[in-house]
């Protein structure tokens, strides 16, 4: 009797784990991506409809409340489902890296959840090796948890500021080394069938300092806090898969958990900083003290002499950064594009690995304006376009356009790859006003000779851009 | 924990060793422009921990038990909810031109 339904688990498990790793490898390309969550997502239905057969194997303890248990799940399922999908529907591309750090936390939570149950079962026989990998699992899922929490709070504005004191460091050190110590007394003390009040401790622990941890990190530093995150749980659900010996789990979540830990690797490595160093230190804190001095002046200019200059030029390169989404200037910018394109004008986007709230959030800010993906272009191929570009127009980016990245070694962003956008023989700036970037630093492609400076709101510059192209075509 | 299969000592390491190699290599080929979608489609398919929810719920034998495992299938299920929709939402944008030529033509023409 019991057999069969663990078989139909057993096969179902491995369809989820195959339709995975071929549905991620679909998501690789432009082309296959929409299919690809689409496969994946036959998987974890499939994975999902099947665990209720877990229904005829149950412990004999828990065969009483069985009914119970059933219905708590489906209305569990249900519920978190429903609430989920509505979210999901209307949250905008703009808010999209703190919804990821929403759902990634939840996931957190459910692995924690899982090795809190596992910990708490005081009537089982542990061994050593399941009991290191729950509290292993505990400890990075709590993280995720409380952290990513935290990182949707600052991204979404409920929380302002950082928090920072002296001596952080050693109290989140302290706080750290006190949950591991507690999770060991529980492994190999206590044999897992630690006080409950203790497990409470140790959880309440690893939330705690996933709180700590995340609070003193700055806004642009939290993609790659989330990513990390990102890879945290899919650790953590690796390892709960291994205590609760499901493939499914283990194969998923060390899929994610390498995948994540690249993809954060990628992510430092573009903003010239190592993870520990996005982590421990506060970025911006001692911001502009170097300085050196900068010379010539900023000048302004129409936006309606820029746009006729961009329709007479062979080739204009974009480059768009967050401060272009948070006006809701993409649609139009399109508009104002394809007008160029018409007439005649070679038109890319340059994109810089860090333009937006995480890794190619600016890709999806630019095709939700409809931009095909073909005319966007990433730093190291369009990098050497820059000198034969007639007019580069930078719109709401800064830190990543800053020359000083390349020259000025007393700079925080020395170091950090930059589009090349000097090199144009015009460059067009479109900003609010005379700010300074995340960083902090004063740029001086804003002073160069070649650069002039378009003020004012971006939606309303694309419009007045538009305009004058127009303009002049209906003048012919 | 009376499954039929084993998954302990080193054919665990097997498994994580393999799933970890194959995690790398699908993301390390994937152009800068699907980093954000593939970050939301990996934050999806670690939604499967809700299958392990579910297991721990339906043994539960205790409320505690049971209030953990409802917590838990309810933030599994948000994740793969979740991340399944706004995954998908992002990838539906992408699409190519239609038009990539017509620029260059529309020049000559006129």
């Amino acid at each position: 009797m019991r057999l069969q339904p663990q078989l139909i688990i057993d096969a179902s498990y491995f369809t989820a784990a195959f339709l995975f790793i071929y549905g991620l490898k679909r998501m690789s390309s432009p082309l296959t991506a929409r299919s690809g969550i689409v496969v994946a997502g036959v998987g974890m239905l499939v994975a999902t409809l099947a665990s209720f057969l877990y229904y005829f194997g149950v412990n004999e303890a828990a065969q009483a409340q069985l009914g119970t248990n059933v219905t708590l799940a489906a209305v569990a399922l249900g519920l978190g489902t429903t609430w989920a999908w509505w979210s999901g529907k209307r949250v905008a591309m703009t808010a999209m890296p703190q919804m990821v750090a929403l759902y990634n936390g939840m996931g957190g939570g459910a692995a924690a959840a899982i090795a809190a149950v596992e910990l708490l079962r005081t009537s089982a026989v542990h061994q050593t090796v399941p009991l290191i990998l729950a509290v292993l699992g505990a400890v990075i899922g709590s993280i995720s948890l409380s952290g990513s929490l935290i990182a949707w709070a600052k991204l979404d504005g409920r929380i302002n500021g950082t928090w920072r004191f002296s001596g952080q460091q050693i109290l989140n050190g302290a706080v750290f080394l006190a949950t591991l110590a507690i999770g060991a007394y529980i492994i190999f003390v206590a044999d897992g069938h630690a006080h409950p009040g203790l497990v409470a401790a140790f959880f309440a622990g690893a939330l705690i300092f996933g709180i700590f941890m995340t609070m003193p990190i700055g806004g642009a530093d939290m993609p790659v806090v989330i990513s990390l995150y990102n890879a945290f749980t899919g650790l953590a659900v690796g390892f709960e898969g291994y205590v609760l010996q499901n493939p499914a789990l283990m194969i998923a979540g060390m899929v994610v958990g390498s995948a994540g830990t690249l993809l954060t690797l990628l992510m430092a490595k573009a903003m010239n900083r190592s993870v520990s160093n996005v982590i421990f230190s506060n970025f911006g804190a001692s911001g502009d003290e170097q300085q050196g001095e900068i010379k010539g002046s900023q000048k302004p200019a129409e936006a309606s002499d820029a746009a006729i200059q961009m329709r007479y030029a062979n080739k204009v390169i974009i480059a768009p950064g967050y401060g272009l989404a948070v006006a809701q200037a993409q649609h139009k910018l399109y508009e104002f594009v394809k007008l160029l394109v018409d007439a005649g004008v070679e038109v890319k986007f340059a994109i810089h690995p860090v333009a937006g709230r995480m890794p190619g959030h600016m890709n999806v800010l630019l095709a939700e304006a409809g931009v095909p993906y073909d005319m966007i272009y990433d730093l190291e191929d369009i990098n050497g376009e820059f000198k034969e570009a007639d007019v580069a127009i930078v719109i709401g980016a800064n830190d990543t356009v800053n020359p000083a990245a390349r020259t000025n070694k007393s700079s925080p962003i020395y170091g950090m790859p930059i589009l090349n956008v000097d090199q144009a023989k015009q460059v067009y700036v479109v900003k609010r006003g005379q700010g300074k970037g995340y960083s902090g630093v004063e740029n001086e492609l804003f002073f160069a000779d070649n650069t002039n400076l378009v003020y004012g709101d971006a939606q309303k510059v694309m419009v007045a851009m538009i305009h004058a192209v127009k303009a002049l075509e209906g003048g012919h | 924990m009376d499954l039929t299969t084993t998954l302990t000592g080193f054919v665990a390491l097997y498994i994580f060793m393999l799933a970890a190699f194959t995690g790398y290599e699908i993301i390390g080929r994937v152009p800068a422009i699907l980093h954000t979608p593939l970050m939301s489609g990996s934050n999806f398919v670690h939604g499967i921990v809700v299958v392990g929810a579910m297991y721990a719920l339906l043994n539960a034998t205790s409320l505690v038990e049971q209030i953990i495992g409802f917590t838990g299938v309810l933030l599994g299920a948000g994740n793969a909810a979740g991340g399944y929709v706004v995954t998908e939402r992002m990838l539906e944008m992408f699409k190519p031109s239609t038009k990539a030529a017509p620029g260059k033509a529309n020049e000559g023409a006129k």
